[in-house]
């Protein structure tokens, strides 16, 4: 489980996080969602390392990963798996040389046995004999699909998503969705997802922790999303007329 | 200036921290060696045998008399090749090929995230990075330049062929009269200083670049500018030292 502690966090005199605290738990597809500029990717950047908190403590079962220097962290690192918005596969490796990247660097697996985890990773993903493809020859969805096996290629503990359904098609969207709420109960992850599209909300949002201007502002689960009477909440999930349609009718 | 300074300092720091595994990180040397040294092998024998040929029928349109050795055109000609043609041109040039790839190399990485990327994983990014091209760099800029020396003095021979003003047994004879070993080390030096100034500013300008592709381009042409002025710089001050 992943406890996020009074986290605020600050650039300059601009204020982005004030005072967020929540738990994710293992299992669950558990996402963060909020309007552009409320503090969604600060929050994820700061849980994963990437950002400092000016104050607060992220905890990774139990142990306080924000207090912890370089080399402390590298063990919880090893159990942390993360799909960018914009995959950040590297560019000069094949899709099987950046699946097993990490396993060349911190596993002593032979060379035949990493072979076969990226073939389970790209089955898993539904790309099975693409091992050979620079990132430059995928479309979106497939390097999305790839940065989803790079993160499960070390069998991770935690899985991060940051928009997972950016500049992908509605189907491929549902695809990618699914593909992480497999993932997340079968290997019984805690999956953490930055996203602020409401199919991936209503489809896989067991638990969803809603921001606004840097604050929580609602939490809950996908079922629950849809009776709240929190009116920023409700302006940010059904600001379509499609949606409001939809909520009339549930 | 000091910020920056001491961020540079910093970043060389972490870059030389011990690797997570030293295959993965030898395997990137030998990739960089190929990638720096190889390539380069090129644009260095095309400047180096026109500048030597230029240094020769320069030195000889100056010097020649009756009153002067024809064998001095020779000696000038090594000298000048290996002191300050070979090692100062060579870095500069290679400050815009090798610097500039750098610098847009982990500059394009970082505004992918790719080297977010990395530090999720646990990785030491700058040492990923950095550690690689800057040991490349002390390493195969002094053989790059040890060939450009050889293909300068080469191009003052044909130079001599070419132009009859001085013949090419003089030039010969000139190469080793009053030879002091000393300016081999002074290029050794230049060289090896040179190539870690190329690959570390470059590397340092790249590393934190912060938007898009724009600011890639602007960091690569910060890398090789100031990666110019610093080769200057440290090519005055180690004549002044050494010789």
């Amino acid at each position: 489980m992943i406890q996020v502690e009074e986290i605020y966090k600050s650039f300059g005199s601009n204020d982005v996080l004030k005072g967020i605290t929540a738990d994710f738990k293992p299992g669950k597809n558990n996402l963060i969602i909020g309007s552009s500029g409320s503090g969604k990717t600060t929050l994820l950047k700061c849980i994963v390392g990437l950002h400092e908190p000016t104050s607060g403590e992220v905890l990774y079962d139990k142990e306080n990963f924000t207090s912890m220097h370089f080399e402390g962290r590298v063990p919880i690192r090893k159990q942390i798996g993360m799909l960018f918005q914009n995959s950040a596969l590297f560019d000069s490796m094949t899709v099987e040389e950046n699946i097993i990247f990490p396993l060349n660097l911190f596993t002593e697996m032979s060379r035949g046995e990493k072979l076969d985890r990226a073939n389970f990773c790209l089955e898993r993903v539904n790309l099975a004999g693409k091992n050979h493809l620079y990132p430059s020859e995928l479309s979106g969805g497939m390097k999305k699909r790839v940065g989803i096996a790079r993160a499960i290629s070390m069998q991770p503990k935690y899985l991060f998503v940051d928009e997972p359904n950016s500049g992908l098609d509605p189907m491929t969207s549902i695809l990618i969705d699914d593909l992480i709420s497999e993932i997340t109960q079968d290997f019984q992850t805690t999956t953490v997802i930055v996203t602020h599209d409401m199919n991936s909300v209503m489809g896989i949002g067991d638990h969803i922790l809603f921001l606004h201007n840097g604050e929580k502002w609602w939490e809950g689960s996908n079922h629950q999303i849809a009776h709240t009477d929190n009116k920023e909440l409700n302006a940010f999930v059904f600001a379509s007329k499609f949606m409001q349609a939809a909520r009339e009718k549930l | 200036m000091f910020y920056s300074l001491g961020r540079y300092i910093l970043l060389l720091r972490l870059s030389f921290r011990k690797p997570e595994k030293y295959s993965v990180y030898w395997a990137e040397i030998m990739r960089e060696m190929v990638s720096q040294g190889i390539g380069s092998l090129g644009i260095v024998a095309i400047i180096s045998v026109f500048i030597g040929a230029v240094a020769t029928i320069q030195t000889a349109f100056q010097l020649v008399s009756d009153f002067i050795p024809k064998t001095v055109v020779g000696g000038i000609t090594r000298d000048s090749t290996i002191l300050e043609f070979s090692p100062t041109i060579t870095a500069l040039v290679l400050a815009g090929r090798i610097g500039s790839s750098i610098a847009s190399q982990i500059g394009t990485m970082r505004v992918t995230e790719q080297i977010d990327a990395l530090e999720i994983m646990g990785v030491n990014a700058p040492g990923y990075l950095i550690s690689p091209k800057v040991i490349t760099g002390v390493t195969m800029i002094p053989l790059l330049v040890i060939v450009s020396v050889a293909l300068g003095l080469g191009g003052g021979y044909l130079a001599c062929a070419a132009s009859k003003d001085v013949s090419t047994a003089d030039y010969v004879a000139g190469l080793s009269d009053g030879f002091n070993p000393v300016i081999v080390t002074v290029c050794a030096v230049k060289a090896i200083v040179f190539g870690f100034i190329i690959t570390s500013i470059c590397a340092y300008q790249g590393f934190y670049t912060k938007g898009g592709a724009l600011e890639v381009g602007q960091s690569a042409t910060k890398g090789v500018v100031f990666s110019c002025i610093m080769i200057l710089f440290a090519d005055l001050v180690i004549s002044e030292l050494l010789l």
